[in-house]
């Protein structure tokens, strides 16, 4: 006989009332102010911590069953994906560079939100934010763990998957992402909560994974579609605790709106930067493309963040001032990423290459203003010099931003044939910066920023070399030195896509899954 | 006014839902892509547990939707029987 539960479940609102109110205490040892020293100091004023309020109203108990459900789900998939050899499966190998750039660029920076997600959850005073923080937290690192084991399916067949942890620290171009999260962590709570809830979660993290993981599902690789696609159903509720937690202030105290709006136009800017690399991703490594940059810009920054900054403008919030140059930007920045990846490709940990002249067909079509004119002439000729085999790879440094830390590789709005260069100077030192948004947030912090460690600098000051190398002996090439300093393969990991190891296997491997050889 | 959207991943689980959806929202756009369905809506968009019951023939939560969502854009406001989200 089944047994009747007698009492009637709580409903949502009670079931989330019981569970994350009133769990926390009023210490008496020490003083409150002193076991939460952080709740104070960014000048963000909170009179009523129980305001907060989680409009998905998650508690524990639910997150535990739907995160278990989710990850059957993804490991499903993972399996059938290895076991039926679905590398194959992708529409050329150069798509796996993307994901190359992917797992060494991005998954760290999920294993770094998870540590300031649980650092942000242990300094907020209140409870409601606290559980939110906690369960971002378990969500992050199992973002980290779940593209780690998928991508490490790639790892079995390819070069460039190894040593993505160690890379993260050093590699020059992941410094990148590095840095966004290194500026957001060193921060205190409150803008962590805009730096990373706010401005990468709501604002940005929509350009991230949803043009690209369907562009994956377009290349037919269901394991990165399927990991997407499982941390972006989390990425839902973290946009809404971003969004929530900018409310939250902004409702709390008038004194916190300038400096929620000085955060919010630091790091749109921050994280537009960083979003480069994306829009890279999606113009040049797709081999199917499922849209532009440009196209997924405008919906889902231009159309959807202009929803966003039109309904916070009752709070006083303004738009931030870098989305003027946002709008000329997003018909150059893909191109220009690509062109600085492509000389450089004797350092990159991924492979490089020119498109066809279909693709560049394609570019011309999404791109009418600035393709034809700026960049396929220069694109031909790099290929036809490829061709006759004379594949530039440029072999000096470029100078790096002391903010945004990616090369002056970025025009001017006004004209894009002039690179885009600003110059702070600082207790007698000069600095550089890559626009009037990086300046802007240099002059603001100054003494924070000059303690960027930037790897240009670096390897010229000679910390980028293995241990007990000597620069003074015959002969010395310093390039060799800091491909092995970064665990990088000189000639397997790096170089031009055409003639590499990747490109052979694929192809030999392919013949044998659809030939009885 | 400004668009609110949803999106799920395509599949099985998630059709009923993108049916009622569209059902209880006239005003609702569908723009399918890759493994992906995406729904706009001018203003706000509401799914409402009832609906989804009456296409599923059992009960659900509508904290299950987690399990397929994707993105969503707009405040959001959830309960026992519906999932609103609108922009002021």
């Amino acid at each position: 006989m089944d047994m009747q539960a007698s009492k009637k479940k709580l409903g949502l609102k009670e079931k989330y009332a019981h569970m994350t109110r009133g769990l926390d205490w009023e210490t008496s040892y020490q003083p409150m102010d002193k076991v939460f020293p952080q709740a104070t100091f960014e000048g963000i004023k909170i009179h009523d911590w129980d305001k907060w309020e989680d409009p998905f109203r998650l508690t524990m108990d639910a997150y535990w069953k739907y995160q278990a459900e989710k990850e059957r789900k993804l490991y499903a998939v993972l399996d059938a994906f290895a076991q039926n050899n679905g590398h194959l499966g992708v529409t050329d190998a150069r798509y796996i560079n993307a994901l190359k750039l992917f797992l060494t660029g991005i998954s760290p920076l999920e294993y770094v939100a998870h540590r300031g997600f649980a650092a942000a959850g242990r300094n907020f005073p209140g409870v409601g934010p606290r559980v939110a923080c906690l369960m971002q937290s378990l969500d992050e690192i199992r973002h980290a763990q779940t593209q780690i084991h998928a991508l490490s399916n790639y790892n079995k067949h390819y070069d460039g998957f190894h040593d993505f942890k160690y890379m993260i620290e050093r590699v020059w171009y992941l410094s990148v992402p590095k840095s966004f999260f290194d500026d957001a962590f060193s921060a205190g709570p409150f803008e962590w909560m805009i730096a990373i809830g706010f401005s990468f979660e709501y604002v940005l993290t929509n350009l991230l994974f949803v043009p690209f993981m369907s562009g994956a599902a377009y290349n037919g690789d269901m394991a990165t579609v399927t990991f997407g696609f499982s941390a972006q159903s989390d990425e839902a509720r973290h946009m809404t605790l971003g969004l929530e937690c900018i409310k939250f202030m902004l409702e709390q105290d008038p004194d916190n709106l300038p400096i929620v709006q000085k955060w919010i136009d630091k790091w749109a800017w921050r994280g537009i930067r960083v979003l480069s690399l994306v829009g890279m991703m999606m113009d040049y490594m797709l081999p199917k493309r499922v849209m532009s940059w440009k196209e997924a810009w405008e919906i889902y920054f231009e159309q959807n963040g202009g929803a966003l900054f039109g309904d916070l403008a009752r709070y006083g919030i303004k738009v931030p001032e870098c989305l003027a140059q946002c709008s000329i930007d997003k018909e150059h920045i893909s191109h220009q990423a690509w062109a600085t990846f492509y000389q450089y490709g004797g350092a990159a940990a991924f492979h490089t290459w020119m498109p066809t002249d279909d693709e560049m067909d394609w570019l011309s079509a999404k791109y009418p203003n600035t393709f034809d004119k700026y960049y396929r002439a220069r694109f031909t000729y790099w290929r036809d010099e490829a061709e006759k085999g004379n594949r530039f790879y440029s072999n000096t440094l470029p100078m790096l931003c002391q903010v945004c830390q990616i090369p002056m590789l970025f025009t001017e709005p006004g004209d894009p044939t002039q690179i885009c260069y600003r110059e702070s100077d600082y207790e007698g030192e000069k600095y550089h910066t890559c626009s009037d948004g990086c300046k802007h947030i240099f002059d603001d912090e100054p003494q924070k920023y000059v303690q960027a460690w930037l790897p240009v600098h670096q390897i010229y000051q000679g910390n980028c070399f293995p241990e007990g190398t000597d620069p003074t002996v015959e002969g010395f090439n310093p390039l060799a030195k800091v491909l092995e300093w970064y665990h990088l393969e000189h000639g397997k990991d790096n170089l031009d896509f055409e003639g590499s190891r990747d490109q052979k296997n694929f192809d030999t491997w392919r013949g044998m899954a659809t030939k009885n050889t | 006014m400004s668009t609110v959207f949803i999106a799920f991943q395509t599949n099985d689980d998630t059709r009923p839902i993108i049916e009622s959806i569209l059902a209880d929202n006239p005003h609702a756009v569908l723009d399918e892509q890759p493994a992906m369905v995406k729904i706009n809506a001018e203003g706000s968009l509401v799914i409402k547990r009832e609906s989804i019951e009456e296409r599923i023939g059992r009960r659900f939560d509508l904290q299950e939707l987690q399990v397929n969502l994707i993105t969503i854009s707009g405040h959001l406001d959830e309960d026992d029987d519906q999932f609103s989200l609108t922009w002021n």
